[in-house]
C-alpha cells in the first residue's frame, strides 16, 4: 500500500468522469493537456478507462441518469484512489441544487458506496486549469 | 475481433478523455457497414427550464451560461433578446458592439477547440495541439473584458454588465493579428493536404435535403449547401452594422464542414476587428423594472448553429415557461442520415463533424457490451486513427504519428 | 423583405383560428387540436419553413403545445399554438411522420408533461433517467418531487 501511494505521488494517472456538466469544466481539463499547462510534465496523464487510473476528475452536479455509472467508475478503479470533485457543480450541486434530475452532489454518490473515499474539491465555475494542477498538487501533498 | 459478417451492435462510448461527456450511441453494423444508431440521452439533463421558472428575470442569464460551456454567450443572448422584445427594451448600440465582439469571439475559440479535436480523432494531434494552443489567447481576452475564460456572465436584459475596459482596444487589435495568421495557417495547412482530402472527403455526408428534412443548423447546414445563419436572417446585435458574408459549402462531407469552420473563424476575427474599430461611445445598459405579460422568441447564430430560447411571462418578476433549445438537439440526429451506409471508421469523426455540444443536448446513456461489443469508444477511435495512416501510406505520405508542420 | 403569413398561408384558412403578428417577424397561428398535423406539414412541405423545435407547456387550465417554424428568407417565426383541454389524458397527433426533425422534441414533451403524441414512431423514453418513475411528469406546474 505503501509503494502504492509513493508511485501514485510520482505519477499520477487520472480518469475523467463527466456527471452530469455543462462542459466547461471538462475542457478546462483537456485543456491540461495541451501546450500553455502541459500536465504530463508533471506526471499527471490522462488515461482511457478506469482501471488504468489513480485518481478521478468528477465534473458535474450527478443527474440521476449519471450517479451510478460514476459509481461504477469509482468501483473499476483501482484503490487507494483520489476523487477529485472539480468545478462548482461536482462541489455540491451549485445553481442545480434541487432541480428535479440532479441526484447528486457526486461527493455523497461516492461516499455512499465507500465511507472512507479520499475526495478533494477544487471549486470554480470552471476552475481555472491553474487551479485544477494546483488542486491536485496540494491533494496529493497531503495524502 | 468477431467473425464481420454477423450483424452486431457497437457501443460508442461512454467515456473518453477527449469526449468529454458520456454519451451512448449504439450502432449496428453489417461487416464493416453502419446498419442503424440508436442514441439515448438523458446523462446531462439538469432540469433547467424548471430551474429557470424559480429565478427572477435578471437572474436567468446565469443559470443559461451554464447549460453549455462553449455556447456559454450563446444561451444568454438569445434569452435577454427574447426577453427583450418581450418588454419592448431598446439596448444602447454600445452594448449591440460589445455582445457582438463577446460572441464572436466565442465562435473562433469554439471552432478552433473543434478543429483541434477533429484532428485527434483522425491521428492528426498535432492539430489539436496547435489549435488548442492559439485557443488561449481568445480565452485570455475573454477573460480580460468579462473576467473569466468561460461562463462570462456579461448579458442581461436591457444590455451588457461589463465594458471593454477602457484603452483595450489596440490590444485586442494586435491579438486578433496573431490569432489570425495562425488560422491562416492552420486553414492552409488542412485545405491543402491530400491526406485530408482522401480521408475526409465523400464521408459522412450529409444531403442538402436530409439537412432539411432534420431542420439541422450552423456550419452542420451550411457545409450541406442550406444558406441560413441568424445573423444575417433576422439580424440582432451589430451584425448588422458590420460587413461580412455567410460561409456555405455543398458538399455535405466532413471536409466541408471543417472547411466552413475554419473559413467562418476567419471570418468573425474580421468581424471582431470591425467591431473594436467602431465601437460607439455611451452606456452599455437601460434599466429595465418590469417585464410586461407575454411571449418573446429569441434566437442567435451560436458556433453550432441557431440557439433558440422561448420566454412566457404573465407580468411576475419570473417566467411562466422558458423553452431552450440548443442547435446540437436538431444537428446531433442528423447523424443517423449521415452515419447509416458508412465504414465503422467513420463514425467517430462523422459524429465530432456535427460538433454536437453535448451538455447542450445531453447524451445519454450507458452502455451494457456484454456480449454484443465488438468496439468500444477506444477502439473506434484506433480504427479512425489507423484508416488515416492507412491513406497515407498508400498516398505515399506516411504520417509521423499525426505530425503537422505549422512552420509552413 | 417581409413575410405576409395572412397570404402565405391562405390555402389552410379553413383549418386555423387565426393568423396574427404580435410584432414584427412574430406569427402566430392559433389552431384547433385536430388540425394540428394538416397545417403543420402545409407549413413544412408547401411553404418551406424550418422547423425550429416545439414548446410544451403547462397553461394551468389546458395543457399547451407551440410547434415553432422559422421562415429564414425574412427571419420571421411563424408559431402554431394549440391547445389541449383534456388534462386527464393529453394527447395530440404527431407531427414526426412527416417532420423527422420533431421526433425528439415530442418524445422530451411526453416525458415531461405526459402529453401523448398519436403516430408518433418511436415513442420511448428519451430525456429521463431509466429509473424515473412512470406517470411523474416534472414540468407540470402541479409537480412534487
Amino acid at each position: 500500500m505503501g509503494w502504492r501511494l509513493w508511485s501514485l505521488k510520482r505519477s499520477v494517472w487520472v480518469y475523467h468522469v463527466n456527471a452530469g456538466a455543462c462542459n466547461n469544466c471538462d475542457i478546462e481539463v483537456v485543456d491540461l493537456l495541451t501546450p500553455r499547462f502541459d500536465v504530463e510534465r508533471f506526471g499527471i496523464r490522462l488515461v482511457g478507462s478506469p482501471r488504468q487510473a489513480d485518481a478521478l476528475l468528477v465534473t458535474g452536479v450527478g443527474t440521476r441518469q449519471a450517479i451510478k455509472r460514476l459509481q461504477d467508475a469509482y468501483i473499476q478503479t483501482a484503490k487507494p484512489c483520489l476523487v477529485f470533485c472539480i468545478g462548482a457543480c461536482a462541489c455540491g450541486c451549485g445553481i442545480f441544487e434541487g432541480a428535479y434530475h440532479v441526484s447528486g452532489p457526486v461527493d455523497q454518490a461516492i461516499k455512499s458506496i465507500d465511507p472512507d473515499a479520499i475526495i478533494a474539491y477544487v471549486p470554480g465555475c470552471p476552475p481555472k486549469p491553474e487551479a485544477i494542477v494546483s488542486g491536485v498538487v496540494k491533494a496529493l501533498s497531503v495524502v | 475481433m468477431k467473425d464481420n459478417t454477423k450483424r452486431s451492435v457497437i457501443a460508442v462510448g461512454p467515456l473518453h478523455p477527449l469526449q468529454e461527456e458520456m454519451e451512448f450511441f449504439q450502432l449496428t453494423v453489417d461487416g464493416e457497414k453502419v446498419t442503424d444508431i440508436q442514441v439515448r440521452i438523458s446523462y446531462n439533463h439538469r432540469g433547467i427550464e424548471k430551474v429557470s421558472e424559480t429565478l427572477q428575470f435578471d437572474q436567468i442569464p446565469y443559470l443559461v451560461s451554464r447549460i453549455c460551456g462553449i455556447c456559454s454567450a450563446s444561451h444568454p443572448l438569445a434569452y435577454v433578446q427574447a426577453v427583450e422584445e418581450l418588454a419592448g427594451v431598446k439596448v444602447p448600440e454600445r452594448a449591440l458592439f460589445v455582445r457582438t465582439i463577446i460572441n464572436e469571439l466565442e465562435r473562433i475559440h469554439s471552432h478552433l477547440l473543434w478543429v483541434g479535436l477533429a484532428g485527434h480523432f483522425i491521428g492528426y494531434d498535432t492539430v489539436f495541439m496547435w489549435a488548442w494552443r492559439y485557443r488561449e489567447p481568445v480565452l485570455d481576452l475573454l477573460e480580460q473584458i468579462t473576467g473569466n475564460r468561460n461562463n462570462y456572465g456579461n448579458v442581461r436584459v436591457g444590455g451588457c454588465r461589463e465594458d471593454i475596459p477602457e484603452g483595450m482596444e489596440p490590444k485586442i487589435l494586435q491579438e486578433l493579428d496573431l490569432i489570425e495568421k495562425k488560422t491562416e495557417m492552420l486553414t492552409k495547412a488542412v485545405l491543402d493536404d491530400p491526406v485530408l482530402h482522401a480521408r475526409l472527403k465523400g464521408v459522412g455526408v450529409l444531403t442538402k435535403e436530409d439537412a432539411v428534412r432534420y431542420a439541422v443548423v450552423g456550419p452542420t447546414a451550411r457545409a450541406s449547401g442550406v444558406d441560413i445563419d441568424v445573423r444575417r436572417d433576422d439580424p440582432y446585435a451589430a451584425y448588422p452594422m458590420l460587413d461580412w458574408k455567410v460561409i456555405t459549402q455543398p458538399e455535405g462531407d466532413v471536409f466541408a464542414k471543417a472547411v466552413v469552420r475554419l473559413l467562418e473563424t476567419l471570418e468573425s476575427i474580421k468581424m471582431v476587428r470591425q467591431a473594436v474599430r467602431r465601437l460607439p461611445k455611451g452606456p452599455i445598459a437601460v434599466e429595465v423594472k418590469d417585464i410586461p405579460p407575454g411571449e418573446g422568441l429569441g434566437h442567435v447564430e451560436a458556433p453550432r448553429g441557431e440557439t433558440f430560447h422561448y420566454v412566457r411571462s404573465d407580468g411576475a418578476n419570473r417566467p411562466v415557461r422558458h423553452k431552450v433549445r440548443a442547435p446540437s438537439y436538431v444537428n446531433v440526429p442528423s447523424f443517423k442520415a449521415s452515419c447509416i451506409g458508412g465504414d465503422i471508421a467513420d463514425v467517430t469523426i462523422t459524429l465530432a463533424a456535427v460538433d454536437p455540444c453535448y451538455s447542450c443536448t445531453e447524451r445519454m446513456a450507458v452502455v451494457d457490451g456484454r456480449g454484443n461489443m465488438v468496439f468500444d469508444f477506444q477502439g473506434l477511435l484506433e480504427l479512425s486513427r489507423e484508416k488515416t495512416f492507412r491513406i497515407a501510406k498508400q498516398m505515399g505520405r506516411p504520417l509521423l504519428a499525426g505530425v503537422f508542420d505549422g512552420s509552413k | 423583405m417581409e413575410l405576409d403569413l395572412q397570404i402565405v398561408a391562405s390555402p389552410i384558412n379553413g383549418m386555423i383560428t387565426s393568423v396574427r403578428a404580435i410584432r414584427p417577424r412574430r406569427w402566430f397561428i392559433d389552431c384547433p387540436a385536430e388540425n394540428v398535423a394538416a397545417v403543420c406539414r402545409f407549413l413544412f412541405d408547401q411553404a418551406k419553413l424550418r422547423f425550429v423545435i416545439s414548446t410544451g407547456i403547462d397553461a394551468e387550465d389546458c395543457f399547451e403545445v407551440l410547434h415553432h417554424f422559422c421562415h429564414d428568407p425574412t427571419g420571421s417565426f411563424v408559431t402554431v399554438k394549440v391547445s389541449i383541454p383534456d388534462r386527464t389524458s393529453p394527447q395530440l397527433d404527431s407531427i414526426t411522420p412527416f417532420i423527422p426533425a420533431a421526433e425528439w422534441i415530442e418524445r422530451e414533451i411526453q416525458d415531461l408533461f405526459g402529453i401523448r403524441f398519436k403516430g408518433h414512431p418511436n415513442p420511448k423514453r428519451l430525456i429521463l433517467a431509466d429509473d424515473w418513475p412512470e406517470g411523474l411528469y416534472p414540468l407540470r406546474k402541479d409537480y412534487r418531487p
